[in-house]
């Protein structure tokens, strides 16, 4: 339905063509070269206004040379002339510079500069220059091969509602392949249809723009909503068209609200899978898993420096090579906490907690030493960049879609390794009872090692993957921990449904109270929620049941 | 309580009641005088020393870990810091009956939750009661969810941090990230006096043997001894007939309301009180003095709270790179190498010595966790 609509829009679009700006006469332009290189400013800047609306690509770089300071006058003969210098050089005791003809640049030689006279542009004439090079820069990306960069160039010319510009948008909309800059060139010509139209124009420019669900016309259909100079139809056109785009938008927000919760969400999920396998497994919460989540954005940022210097031409590749890095730095740091000192306090939840809450507070400040206590900069790969438009006004960004996926992936992959591989089947028996599996052979050791590198690899995949999305700072971990513990507190122990139902929970429920009450009272509603949640069940979501479970 | 304990608590409190108080009289020149910087230094310290206390009721005897301290010992300061700021009145800057603060903010009127601390005896009330009725809300819900062990641990450090991010908002009246400071007057004695600083650190000193002696009574009742219990087999306690979440929840609310009045004496001997001392940082701080001086043992509370924080300003402003690295390795030292704290090594060093049966010790034995099977880790 919308589509045909958007279809039926273009086609009315692109079927009038009115308003083709005429090219002025050749005398009139040379008119205007002599107003040129006079004195008097009033004509001078309408010299230039007549030389830009001619919209030729030769006046127009004609004009950024005046701009420039690099146009002359000279008066062989008594008849004046504007030229375009060059290159100047000394030849014997004189400086001579090189002419061009203004128009077409047709090379006259090398004068003594002695000769010209210069054209100066003050502020105010390149102030009258700067819309025409703009306008005509404009054009020039309607042409360009990107087409983000085409679809700027439509927007801004739709915001810029010249009616000089509507054959140039016609002519683009006929030849453009992309849907969404062909959207962008349609909205673009029914703003300017709206500003310079008549009546009836206006009212079907209103109408194509509200079927268009064009956001940014929004401003321009106020204005003409609330003008009561315009006629009562155009009015009405104008009113069902906002209503129309602000319906559109609410279910804009409302799907990227819900897109950027999904987001959240798998960042807590990567945190929390870690810490909820490990606390299954050994009854060990881990207060420094978010300082291996931030070992893991640094490692990130170090690979994308090493890439920088070594191998420039492959910088966008970087970030593929720094996600196993991460992964392999924070999970080698998680086996010498886990080997060197956890191992020791098994049995004693409390006093581990204290003692990763150390190890967290000396690699915080081992990093704020190493790197500095500002903030470090990681730029995303380009193919990261920009995003997948899904429909008008919501675009879903790609670095984020991809911390999706990845998060999926993850989950997947854990499902796999835990419940299809014998070292899965060794964690859970573990898990279940560790003496009983030691007795039958299990290496519980071995197993406590390897679960304890898994977590901490995920912590430094979900920081490596943080680095695309917010800043890279010391203090990186602290910010998702406390929202981390509590999707483990709530999804319940060493179940990976658990997590993940309560990772996608608290994740969507931060997002979506957060337009209404604030970062800082979602959270406390989100503490208040986990807290009543708890009530009802104490164990949290998947509870182990049986005789293990402590009621 | 045992003669020994008796005397050698006496002799302490003598020393921080009367001595330094008398030698920061005492003329300059005098070879044991006591600074008024010193003084006040220390009456920070006994301040953190009287939370310590709280802390260690909770953590040492009834097992229970809470990380959020900080956010009552914040609402006993706050409680402090309100009532301060309104007996500044129109000696402020501008000059209004507002505090500076809301001038700057353009609030025109006093909030209605600051209007009662005008009367000196709702702010001393509220500084017991707001720090208490938290605690008991907070924890009636959490223990009778049976939220235990590492779980309300890791919830009271998400209250910490809601609490330091409500603190710190500036809709809340409250100072935002700065704070109450600027104190005048304490109940019309001018702070930037030495005597009134002198006789604060007296009642702070004071307030912390009165918060030692009931501490100690507490241990020693009958209550006292289902405390242990229920940190030594929470489980086993309920099967006996008694219901440890009314014990867990008074234990948390005494030691929430010796927070609280800590951090009533704390804000007028420092002069200003800001969310910094509310968050998850300062919270578990608290917890590291404890465990150092020796957790289960009231005393070794008071000495972790001194040292620690001795050291802490000495290398903070010595060394401030170095301190959360020696933060940090006193969490993981004193975990893996004195899990006792210094009082516990101490002892088992001079039982070595001088081969003293156990029965000699004064104090509980060393706490541990719940002796809980990791399977049963729920």
């Amino acid at each position: 339905m919308s589509r045909v609509l958007v279809v039926l829009t273009i086609a009315w679009l692109v079927a009038p063509a009115t308003g083709h700006a005429q090219s002025p006469a050749a005398p009139a332009l040379a008119a205007a070269l002599a107003d040129l290189a006079g004195t008097d400013a009033g004509r001078r800047e309408a010299a230039v206004t007549t030389l830009g609306k001619t919209g030729d690509s030769k006046w127009l770089a004609f004009l950024a040379a005046l701009r420039e300071g690099s146009v002359y006058a000279r008066k062989p003969g008594g008849r004046l002339e504007v030229v375009v210098g060059g290159t100047k050089s000394t030849r014997g005791d004189q400086d001579v510079i090189e002419i061009f003809a203004a128009y077409d640049r047709t090379p006259l030689g090398t004068v003594p500069l002695g000769d010209l006279t210069e054209v100066a542009a003050d502020r105010v004439l390149r102030l009258v220059i700067k819309p025409f090079l703009d306008a005509d820069e404009t054009r020039v990306q309607l042409r360009d091969p990107d087409p983000s960069v085409r679809g700027g160039a439509a927007v801004k010319l739709g915001n810029q509602a010249d009616a000089g510009a509507v054959p140039v948008v016609e002519e683009a909309l006929q030849k453009e392949p992309d849907r969404w800059v062909r959207q962008a060139l349609a909205e673009a010509l029914a703003m300017i249809r709206l500003a310079h139209g008549d009546g009836s124009a206006r009212v079907a420019a209103a109408t194509a723009l509200g079927n268009l669900h064009a956001q940014n016309a929004l401003p321009a259909l106020r204005r003409v909503a609330a003008d009561p100079g315009a006629g009562a139809p155009e009015r009405a056109a104008a009113a069902t068209a906002i209503r129309q785009i602000e319906r559109w938008n609410l279910l804009g927000t409302s799907l990227e609200t819900l897109f950027q919760g999904a987001s959240l969400a798998s960042i807590l999920l990567l945190m929390a899978l870690g810490l909820a396998i490990v606390f299954g497994l050994m009854g060990v919460i881990n207060m420094a898993h978010g300082e291996l989540m931030a070992l893991g954005a640094y490692s990130t940022f170090v690979v994308q420096n090493w890439f920088r210097a070594a191998a420039p031409q492959w910088l966008d590749a970087y970030f593929l090579v720094a996600l196993p890095i991460s992964f392999l730095v924070a999970a080698a740091v998680g086996v010498i906490l886990e080997r060197g000192v956890i191992r020791r306090l098994y049995g004693r939840p409390l006093e581990t907690l204290l003692l990763t809450w150390g190890a967290s507070l000396i690699i915080q400040q081992a990093l704020r030493l190493w790197f500095g206590a500002a903030n470090v900069d990681v730029a995303s790969p380009r193919w990261l960049s920009g995003g997948l438009p899904v429909m008008v006004g919501l675009t879903l960004p790609w670095n984020r879609l991809f911390i999706i996926g990845l998060a999926a992936v993850c989950v997947a992959v854990m499902y796999w390794l835990l419940f299809r591989t014998d070292a899965g089947l060794r964690i859970r028996a573990v898990t279940q009872n560790r003496a009983m599996s030691a007795c039958l052979g299990v290496r519980a050791g071995a197993v406590d090692a390897l679960t304890f590198a898994i977590g901490a690899g995920l912590a430094g995949l979900a920081g490596s993957a943080l680095t695309q999305i917010g800043n890279v700072g010391p203090s990186l971990g602290q910010n998702y921990i406390v929202d981390s513990f509590m999707v483990v507190v709530t999804g319940g122990v060493g179940k990976l449904a658990g997590t993940l139902l309560a990772a996608a929970g608290i994740g969507e429920l931060n997002k979506v109270i957060e337009p209404a009450l604030g970062a800082v009272f979602a959270k406390v509603a989100i503490l208040v929620a986990v807290m009543l949640f708890l009530q009802r069940r104490p164990a949290g979501l998947f509870a182990a049941k049986g005789r293990n479970a402590e009621a | 309580m045992p003669r020994r304990e008796l005397l050698g608590l006496g002799a302490l409190a003598v020393l921080l009641v009367v001595v330094l108080p008398v030698c920061n009289v005492a003329p300059p020149e005098t070879a044991f005088h006591v600074s008024n910087f010193t003084l006040n230094l220390f009456g920070k310290f006994l301040t953190y020393a009287i939370l310590a206390l709280g802390l260690d009721l909770l953590w040492g005897y009834a097992g229970v870990l809470s990380l959020g301290h900080g956010v009552f010992f914040g609402l006993g300061a706050y409680a402090m810091g309100m009532h301060l700021m309104l007996e500044i009145g129109t000696k402020s800057v501008y000059q209004t009956a507002l505090p500076d603060f809301m001038v700057w903010n353009r609030v025109t009127e006093l909030p209605f939750f600051w209007k009662p601390f005008h009367h000196a005896w709702f702010a001393l009330l509220a500084i017991v009661a707001v720090p208490a009725i938290v605690a008991m809300v907070f924890g009636f819900l959490a223990f009778r969810s049976r939220i235990r062990g590492v779980y309300f641990s890791i919830i009271t450090q998400a209250f910490a941090l809601c609490a330091w991010l409500i603190f710190n908002r500036n809709e809340m009246n409250l100072g935002g990230t700065n704070g109450l400071a600027d104190f005048k007057t304490i109940f019309g004695f001018p702070l930037g006096r030495p005597s009134t600083q002198r006789g604060l650190y007296v009642v702070t000193a004071l307030t912390l043997v009165g918060a030692y002696v009931l501490c100690r009574w507490i241990t020693r009742s009958r209550a006292g001894k289902v405390l242990v219990a229920i940190r030594d087999s929470e489980t086993r306690v309920l099967f006996s007939g008694y219901s440890p979440v009314n014990y867990k929840l008074f234990v948390f609310v005494v030691s929430a309301a010796l927070a609280g009045v800590a951090g009533a004496l704390y804000a007028p001997q420092v002069g200003i009180i800001t969310p910094a001392r509310i968050g998850v940082l300062p919270s578990i701080e608290m917890v590291v003095w404890v465990a150092a001086g020796g957790r289960g043992t009231l005393l070794g509370a008071v000495l972790g709270a001194f040292g620690v924080n001795w050291i802490q300003s000495w290398l903070t402003t010595s060394y401030p790179d170095l301190w959360l690295l020696f933060l940090g390795a006193l969490f993981m030292g004193v975990v893996l190498f004195f899990p006792d704290g210094v009082l516990g090594a101490a002892q088992r060093l001079v039982g070595r010595l001088s081969r003293l049966s156990p029965r000699a010790r004064t104090t509980p034995p060393l706490p541990s966790d719940e002796p809980q099977k990791i399977n049963q880790s729920a």
